[in-house]
């Protein structure tokens, strides 16, 4: 058959210069090889964060205090406990109003002194974020309400402390102060950054407001909705009695902001975007620049071969065959640096995902894509060669020394 | 067929086995053999080239009449410029000429399109040239196998053929052979029977010995008188007039015109 001929003589081609050929297809190579790779990450960490929106619940809402600018005048005004006494008293809506306050803190056990983040909140406050105990017992609604000096550990301030499941019983100092460590929580992972949860140290809120900061203000409050569907309506309850709380006049706007977790899927979905256009150019500059290199070497190959093109031609190969044989030839380059490349990137993708602790995933689309754009850039790149070769005078060729 | 969008290309490569299958006749069976009386196989009526070199135009055939009848061995030479390259070029198909007429068995090649002369050429005429020209990376079985494949031929018939032209140039235990591994009088051979496997009208040897010592070249030229007993018509092109007097008919060029027409002794 014609078609195996041509098909035999481009593998001839490509395997008589092995070492062209791969270095050829480098670029293909790292081209595929990046969007795979990027592809395969994104979709590992797309579902990752979608794994945790889905385990918080999408029945969350978080108030936190915003700056207001009156006359170009910028306020801020931080949310109190009284606040969220208020919210807790009055909202009809919510099973869990959960406040939270922070601080930077110097901790010592043992020899040990750290700068440890610490944050007084409420016991709910584990049941509503997922958080699991590995030794010990989270503080109670008694410890609360008596302000005991009870702390329970994320698993890395744990560690960085030296203190082990054995050590729930012992005491350690918070900002000069003795806490007793009554529970060590089992490792939760980043929740997005700023916010990772195994490096705290949690203590009731009573005893961070009382004893320890001595102030009132929070970083926010995150009331749990009956439903889903009453979320909107939860909203509007705790505008009013925010509002009226913090004594707002009618033609004030909110110092305060609410964040639930649709939003959070919101603005993950629109960073997605933004990566995936990221993506994009960088393949599409790589696999122009990969391309541009596949054009260079088959003009190389076509004036390399053009005795040979020429006896083809006496033969009675006409332009179709020619043309068909180095486009055929420059496919086969990009195909193979594109299956490499997919390789590549799995592999490269598997490597970083096991440092960065999430999934690998790889779709049949990217794989696809990968495919495609490697024959796209085969036939565009290799037509204008092709056609060189196709066009080349007979005379000419035979007499190409 | 002169575009320059290459896609049309692959149009007309959909229709090549249409066209050219069962266009190669089988051996012994030949166009030469369709009609009890003697083929002329190339008419040549005022045959013109003109080429451009740059700003000037160079008259390389200036009005060629020329008539070989088939089962013919013709000489071509002329001293160089003479116009012996361009004319074996138009008889090959390799080219078309400026003005004039040229009948190929029967058929008016002088206006063809690019793929209809490939298909001429792949059929009518065999090729044999100074260099060899064989493709290095192919055994001699392969090499004499690429007119049957561009033939569009299957596989297995064209495995019979090419073995049986091997066995006629006495290469019958060098098949598996590459270029290299072979001398040049094989090479040359090999070459011969690649010519002459499609069964062409023409064997058409450009140079045929200008590579090759004495003795070799003789070897060649016994070659091409066994065939020419055999009824192959062919056109030698050369320079030396020793090689010339090997064919029956010799016609010399020069300055682009016939000088001389003549039978060798």
């Amino acid at each position: 058959m014609l078609i195996l001929e041509i098909i035999r003589v481009a593998f001839g081609a490509l395997l008589a210069n092995k070492g062209r050929a791969f270095l050829t297809m480098l670029g293909i190579i790292i081209g595929v090889g990046a969007v795979i790779a990027m592809m395969a990450i994104g979709a590992g960490a797309q579902k990752a964060v979608q794994d945790r929106i889905a385990s918080m619940g999408v029945n969350q809402l978080r108030v936190f205090a915003d700056r207001t600018t009156t006359r170009g005048v910028t306020r801020y005004r931080s949310l109190t406990t009284d606040d969220a006494q208020a919210l807790r008293n009055e909202m009809t809506l919510a099973t869990a109003v959960v406040p939270d306050m922070g601080g930077q803190y110097q901790v010592k056990y043992g020899n040990k002194n750290n700068s440890v983040r610490i944050t007084g909140t409420t016991p709910e406050y584990f049941s509503l974020r997922n958080y699991q105990l590995a030794a010990g017992r989270f503080f109670t609604n008694g410890d609360m309400s008596a302000s005991q000096r009870v702390a329970v550990l994320g698993s890395v301030a744990a560690e960085n402390l030296g203190i082990g499941p054995q050590d729930v019983g012992s005491t350690l100092r918070i900002g000069g102060m003795i806490f007793d460590v009554v529970g060590i929580m089992e490792s939760k992972g980043s929740q997005g950054g700023w916010d990772n949860p195994d490096e705290n140290i949690f203590i009731p809120i009573t005893t961070a407001q009382y004893r320890l900061m001595g102030n009132n203000r929070i970083n926010g409050v995150t009331v749990q909705v009956v439903a889903q569907e009453w979320m909107l309506a939860a909203q509007g309850e705790m505008e009013r009695i925010l509002r009226r709380e913090r004594q707002l006049r009618p033609e004030q706007q909110n110092d305060f902001r609410f964040f639930n977790q649709q939003e959070l899927a919101t603005t993950f979905a629109e960073s997605t975007k933004i990566f995936g256009l990221l993506l994009a150019s960088i393949a599409a500059v790589s696999l122009i620049v990969g391309g541009i290199g596949i054009m260079n070497i088959m003009l190389v190959s076509v004036t390399e071969r053009t005795r040979e093109i020429g006896i083809r031609k006496a033969l009675g190969a006409r332009r179709s065959i020619i043309l068909l044989q180095f486009l055929l030839e420059s496919i086969t380059l990009c195909v193979l640096g594109g299956a490499i490349g997919m390789a590549l990137g799995y592999w490269v993708a598997k490597v970083m995902a096991s440092s960065g602790g999430w999934e690998v995933i790889v779709t049949p689309q990217s794989l696809l894509l990968a495919v495609g754009f490697s024959v796209g850039v085969g036939l565009f790149f290799g037509i204008y060669p092709a056609s060189r070769a196709a066009k080349l005078d007979p005379i000419e060729a035979l007499r190409y020394e | 067929m002169k575009t320059a969008f290459p896609f049309v290309y692959l149009r007309s490569i959909l229709q090549a086995r249409r066209h050219i299958v069962g266009r190669i006749p089988a051996a012994g069976n030949s166009a030469k053999h369709w009609k009890g009386h003697t083929l002329m196989l190339i008419e040549m009526r005022g045959i013109e080239k003109v080429y451009k070199l740059g700003s000037e135009r160079v008259n390389a055939l200036r009005g060629i009449d020329l008539d070989v009848s088939e089962g013919e061995y013709v000489a071509l030479t002329g001293p160089s410029g003479s116009g012996k390259s361009t004319l074996m070029h138009l008889i090959g198909c390799l080219d078309s000429p400026t003005a004039g007429r040229y009948l190929l068995a029967g058929s008016d090649v002088s206006s063809m399109s690019d793929a209809a002369l490939a298909r001429v050429r792949n059929r009518q005429i065999g090729f044999v040239f100074q260099t060899f020209n064989l493709l290095p990376r192919a055994t001699a079985l392969h090499n004499v196998e690429i007119p049957l494949i561009y033939g569009g031929l299957g596989s297995r018939e064209r495995r019979r053929r090419a073995t049986a032209a091997l066995e006629r140039v006495g290469l019958a235990d060098r098949m598996k052979h590459q270029p290299n591994q072979m001398s040049g009088g094989q090479r040359q051979r090999v070459a011969v029977a690649r010519a002459l496997v499609t069964d062409p009208s023409i064997l058409l040897a450009d140079e045929p010995t200008g590579n090759l010592d004495t003795a070799t070249g003789n070897s060649i030229l016994e070659l091409f008188a066994q065939l020419h007993a055999s009824g192959q018509t062919i056109v030698l092109v050369t320079h030396e007039a020793d090689v010339a007097a090997h064919a029956r008919r010799h016609i010399v060029l020069r300055d682009g015109k016939i000088e001389s027409d003549d039978a060798n002794k």
